[in-house]
């Protein structure tokens, strides 16, 4: 970027500065802190200059976006085409309640839907198995079958709004009721848009929604990879999340490097299945976290697409620029917001979604004030998608692409995120790749350390968090919440009980040995799973009979 | 006091967010407890049955899931029926403050909600603990 002797003047001229005027200024005031860094441990210089990006090569490092390695980003004219999309994490209750809160959501001005399933359709149990006592509809939608999907997706045009969902252990399935539901609107599968999160590495290192062990989990994932390629080619068929990576204590570099650890894992088991990098490659997509560091979350995203752009490229040699190509969602910090004062949630993710626009996201979802005491209200929920309207409508920061460019600092950063998340990833090879380094309980304990290591920083003080370990207020219980009707659960049992006495249960059978054929064998199983939710075959009927074939994984507790 | 203190930590329910009940564990042992990890998808039965298995003092359960009214009271309630109602029992997570009265009400010591130290969680144990010699 710049010539030697100039960096050498600039040098000269920064230590004159520092004897001169720094020296003076410390020894009056002394800086707050004598060691700076990010919560990644990357140290934060007082200035940067030239000096800290000498051998950066515009064409090679940089480039123009649209273009390789892509860290100005994915498009050539990004946001002043058209806004990311707005896509706000939604769902709870049953299929009526949440249709309603969609409906709400876009008619407010959000572009996108994301589905929030509850925590027995995520494990595979219908509302009526006697482990999702208590969680029916809690943290996200009861969906046991197609009955429960239609109503879920009633008055919603498929072929104009592309959907996000949730959902990974039982993937497969719910994609399969996605595409059953789209047919009844008139809508082929290859009109689809949208995305499944389908992501199971991050579910045994971060999150526990995994059902059945890695490999028979791998080749669910890589069917759905080939069956999309073929019939559903709009489709995003995996959103490999460093999302819940982060939020279960990773840094920032620890989330892109186990991210794309991930990423390339799913990318050799394609391989391995048989498939063309090419061919599955353009439709992975990506899912990314913004803490409050808002120069490290920028440079992170830059770092990320640079780094798997050069992954696909040189490691697994696709030929596609689409293959290179990193495209992410991001939702703002979840573990950041507080219980305490959650107005001031309201800043945090203001200054969280301004970063994930200045690192150029595809999607956004902002999280709500209240999310630290429950699901968010309406209220808050339309708050948090007037951010991002605001930031894309007012700011003036998405009317030019990868504006923070060029920051001596931000490239600095840039460059520092991609080096120390390599590193991991070599260590990760040497463990013998992601789900090697899972077994192994490698990533786990690196993110477990970084948790605690987070919150002794927080108990110290040495870390602020603004209203909760400083300028504390006493406060009353919040009110308002939202409480989700217990008397949901009931009226699914009463839905299943009716469908179950219905439907034909002779050809649900059928349907069912279909699926276990399927599993035992080799052929893609996505059609089975198609066929099984036409015919009314319940998710838990259904993952009942992959748990007989492939069994249950068991976590190996690390502490 | 002869013996350190006791901890089963659980995640009752199917709820997979496990970074307090690891961060809580942590420093519970660095605190100089003794401290039992469950794992995920812990039924209210099988928590009773490693509390009484481990032969613990305290239960701190932590639940993010929305079920507590549902499966806190229920660890209480069999605890009682299998003759361990003596050990402390606490809880974790994102529970809402209105929720708190009837949890306590039902035999759940303390509720320990997001923002607080592990120094408080320590502190409560080893003021309401009972530890057999």
């Amino acid at each position: 970027m710049f010539d030697e002797d100039k960096v050498k003047e600039i040098k000269k001229a920064r230590e004159e500065w520092e004897e001169k005027f720094v020296q003076k200024t410390i020894s009056h005031f002394p800086e707050r802190k004598v060691r700076f860094q990010t919560d990644s441990g990357i140290e934060v210089k007082r200035i940067y200059t030239p000096e800290d990006i000498k051998d950066m090569d515009y064409m090679n490092d940089l480039g123009f976006p649209g273009e390789y390695p892509y860290t100005r980003g994915v498009q050539p004219t990004l946001y002043r085409g058209r806004f990311w999309t707005m896509r706000q994490y939604a769902g709870f209750g049953d299929a009526e309640e949440s249709n309603a809160r969609y409906k709400y959501l876009l008619s407010q001005g959000q572009t996108g839907l994301s589905i929030a399933f509850d925590l027995p359709t995520q494990i595979g149990y219908d509302s009526d198995h006697p482990l999702a006592e208590g969680e029916v509809g809690r943290v996200g939608v009861a969906i046991s079958s197609l009955a429960d999907m239609e109503i879920l997706f009633d008055g919603i045009p498929l072929d104009r709004v592309s959907t996000s969902m949730t959902i990974n252990a039982p993937a497969a399935i719910l994609l399969a009721m996605y595409i059953a539901v789209a047919e009844k609107q008139g809508v082929s599968m290859d009109k689809l848009d949208g995305t499944i999160q389908n992501d199971i590495l991050k579910e045994y290192v971060a999150r526990g929604t995994y059902i059945f062990p890695p490999g028979p989990s791998m080749r669910l994932i890589t069917d759905i990879f080939e069956f999309c390629s073929k019939n559903v080619p709009k489709w995003n068929t995996i959103s490999i999340s460093g999302y819940h990576i982060r939020e279960a204590g990773a840094t920032a570099v620890q989330e892109v490097a186990f991210t794309l650890a991930d990423g390339i894992a799913y990318v050799d088991a394609a391989i391995k299945a048989g498939l063309d990098v090419d061919e599955f490659a353009p439709r992975l997509s990506f899912f990314f976290n913004a803490h409050n560091n808002l120069f490290q979350e920028v440079a992170k995203f830059r770092a990320a697409r640079r780094l798997w752009a050069k992954i696909m490229r040189e490691r697994f040699n696709a030929k596609n620029p689409k293959s290179w190509q990193l495209r992410f969602h991001t939702q703002t910090g979840g573990s950041t917001l507080t219980a305490q004062q959650p107005d001031n949630n309201i800043v945090r993710v203001t200054l969280q979604a301004l970063e994930a626009v200045l690192g150029g996201t595809q999607s956004l979802h902002t999280n709500s004030r209240d999310e630290a005491l429950s699901l968010p209200t309406e209220d808050s929920v339309r708050i948090a998608l007037r951010t991002q309207q605001i930031i894309a409508y007012e700011s003036g920061v998405a009317d030019t692409v990868d504006p923070l460019a060029g920051s001596y600092y931000v490239e600095a950063l840039t460059d520092d995120i991609e080096k120390k998340a390599m590193e991991y990833i070599k260590k990760i090879d040497e463990l013998g790749g992601a789900p090697k380094a899972i077994e192994k309980g490698y990533i786990q304990r690196e993110i477990q350390d970084a948790a605690y290591e987070y919150q002794k920083a927080v108990e110290s003080g040495e870390i602020v968090v603004v209203g909760m370990n400083k300028f504390q207020i006493e406060e009353e219980p919040p009110k308002n919440i939202l409480r989700v009707n217990p008397a949901v659960a009931e009226k699914q049992k009463a839905r299943l009980a009716k469908l179950r006495r219905e439907r034909d249960n002779n050809r649900v059978k059928e349907v069912l040995a279909g699926v276990e054929k399927a599993a035992k064998g080799e052929e893609n199983i996505m059609p089975y799973l198609i066929d099984a939710v036409k015919s009314y075959a319940t998710l838990g009927e259904i993952c009942d009979v992959l748990r007989e074939v492939f069994g249950v994984y068991q976590e190996s507790v690390i502490l | 006091m002869d013996r350190p203190i006791r901890v089963l930590v659980a995640k009752p329910g199917l709820d997979g967010h496990d970074r307090g009940a690891k961060v809580i564990a942590r420093a519970f042992r660095d605190a100089g407890m003794e401290v039992i990890y469950t794992g995920l998808r812990q039924t209210p039965e099988q928590i009773v049955e490693a509390a009484i298995q481990e032969d613990v003092d305290v239960v701190a359960l932590s639940i993010l899931s929305g079920a507590h009214n549902t499966l806190l009271p229920k660890v209480v309630q069999l605890l009682k029926e299998r003759g361990a109602g003596d050990k402390l029992v606490i809880g974790g997570g994102v529970i809402p403050q209105e929720d708190i009265p009837y949890l306590k009400s039902q035999g759940i010591a303390e509720i320990f909600t997001p923002g607080t130290p592990t120094s408080e969680s320590i502190e409560f144990i080893k003021a309401h603990v009972r530890v057999e010699a």
